[in-house]
């Protein structure tokens, strides 16, 4: 059973952290500002929830499994709700998806 | 393998440093000295030292940033161009001068973790054997900060409120008082039509207050202590400020509330000190405190950290305020 | 095995600072500084485990909770430049 729970943690460890980078590889690569916060939003829910979960398989029942569910929580909370709010202050500033290049009348720095 | 991943996190720490410099647009620069100060937390964290990691937490993620955009709303977001001649040969020799003399200076540095290096044969060793024997809380960094070495703290308290009141002058300049008044806001700028934002944050925000009273009162077996809680409540609090608009803010913490809260707490850890004087010990020697010398010595640290904490969150949170009555 | 997560962490944040620095628009620059965030606190729960110091979870646990309100302090400070542009017309800032 501890070498399932083992195999089990360490397989969550692995794929969250394959997930992280494919984000991070995405949010350089990708061409526009939403096809990146696409590539970005997703992972950080997935990612956190697969290495969280397997620290969390690792230190069995104690106090710090639950700081790590927590953590957990709180990041699954947080990280779609900044996304949602970032994306929305792009698109009511008019930032357009779907283009390669940026046009002259994007915002590339804030018009305060 | 350790020193591997700090040397890296230093080196992009550079990388951030230089980007800020060398970045015109403001607000880039804010969010560049977001990432430096995530990384910095990073770097403390892998050197071990928990509790200047998370004072960076707690002022670098929340707190900093809202009161850079709190001034960048006072400035244009363009830094001005100045035309100067470059003295590219000048800087260059300057900066290589620099350079060597400082990596010629840290050959002489111990190797980092290196137990016979003169800081861990100083005082450290005494106050590691003593805490338990004097103090009996298993934190030593709170019992170094709180008693052995309680002016420099006390010293720091004062720093703050010096630094919060020279804000509060700074800001107030031009208008008729001190404090920002009880005044109707003319922008209300909230994220009350966000829906989504709204409700998240009104969830978080009561976390966030206990996760500062769990920092503030449990100093003494982890990590934290009384600064770090204050930056993590004036957190909450400025997050309350950010979701119902400032002036909802204003209406539950007045500014007198927090000046007296700043100034309370920094007057509490004083009487502390005044105290200890009076009940035939010297000053902030809090064992004469309680008939047992070691209860007495926990009760100082637990009433010293209070009025840090509450100090920190006053003069934190009147500085956001000051920000926020300049910008209308 | 923790390594090889740290490891990831720490190159998704190398990217992310790539980002940071390309820009090239300003919501750009805030969504990588929120991810920056996010593989912090991961990091920092990683690297706790792998120095078998996990008492130090507390640190992750700060910028779980904190690090949101930055990014709702940046989007405040967009709403309210742009009704100061909207109330003051004419006036380029």
């Amino acid at each position: 059973m501890a070498i399932v729970l083992d195999a089990l943690s360490w397989a969550m460890l692995v794929g969250g952290a394959l997930f992280v980078l494919i984000g991070g590889i995405g949010a350089l690569r990708m061409p526009d500002f939403f096809t990146r916060m696409h590539a970005s939003s997703l992972t950080d829910s997935l990612g956190p929830m697969l290495v969280l979960g397997g620290l969390a398989l690792q230190s069995g029942w104690s106090l710090e499994t639950v700081k790590v569910l927590a953590i957990l929580l709180f990041l699954l909370i947080t990280g779609p709700t900044a996304t949602y709010a970032l994306g929305h202050a792009a698109s009511v500033a008019g930032l357009k998806g779907g283009t390669r290049e940026y046009r002259a009348s994007d915002p590339r720095e804030p018009r305060a | 393998m350790i020193v591997v991943f700090s040397l890296f996190l230093l080196s992009l720490l550079v990388v951030t440093a230089i980007a800020i410099v060398r970045s015109e647009n403001l607000f880039s620069a804010v969010m560049l000295s977001g990432i430096f100060s995530l990384l910095m937390a990073l770097n403390f964290f892998i050197l071990d030292a928990a509790d200047v990691a998370l004072t960076e937490a707690a002022v670098g993620a929340g707190v900093s940033t809202v009161l850079l955009l709190g001034a960048l709303a006072l400035t244009p977001t363009e830094e001005r161009r100045r035309k100067r001649e470059r003295k590219v040969a000048a800087t260059l020799v300057t900066v290589t001068m620099i350079f060597l003399a400082i990596s010629y200076a840290s050959f002489d540095q111990p190797r980092i973790g290196d137990p016979d290096a003169p800081v861990h044969r100083h005082v450290a060793p005494w106050y590691l054997e003593q805490t338990p024997e004097l103090i009996d809380i298993p934190n030593v960094v709170t019992a170094v900060l709180g008693s052995f070495r309680g002016y420099d703290t006390l010293g720091e308290v004062y720093v703050v409120l010096t630094a919060g009141i020279g804000v509060l002058f700074l800001l107030s300049a031009g208008r008729p008082g001190l404090l920002p008044h009880r005044r109707e806001p003319r922008i209300e700028s909230s994220l009350k039509s966000h829906l989504i934002p709204h409700v998240v944050g009104r969830v978080l925000i009561p976390f966030i207050v206990l996760f500062g009273l769990y920092v503030q009162f449990h100093g003494e077996y982890g990590p934290g202590g009384g600064f770090q809680a204050g930056a993590i409540i004036a957190a909450g609090i400025i997050l309350f400020a950010l979701l119902e608009g400032e002036g909802a803010a204003l209406k539950v913490l007045p500014p007198r509330v927090l000046v007296g809260l700043a100034i309370g707490g920094a007057l509490l850890y004083l009487l502390v000190g005044v105290a200890c004087m009076l009940l035939g010990g010297n000053f902030l020697d809090y064992s004469v405190l309680a008939a047992d010398p070691v209860t007495g010595q926990q009760i100082g640290i637990i009433l010293i950290e209070l009025g840090v904490g509450l100090a920190v969150t006053g003069t934190l949170l009147s500085i956001f305020h000051a920000f926020a009555a300049r910008e209308q | 095995m923790y390594i090889v997560a740290s490891l990831a962490i720490v190159m998704t944040m190398c990217l992310a600072l790539t980002r940071a620095l390309l820009g090239p628009t300003v919501y750009d620059r805030v969504l990588a500084v929120n991810m920056f965030g996010t593989k912090t606190v991961l990091l920092l729960a990683v690297v706790a485990f792998l120095n078998g110091r996990t008492d130090f979870l507390d640190l992750a646990l700060a910028y779980a909770l904190i690090n949101f309100i930055g990014v709702l302090a940046v989007l405040v400070f967009f709403q309210s430049s742009r009704e100061r542009a909207a109330g003051k017309p004419g006036e380029q800032r």
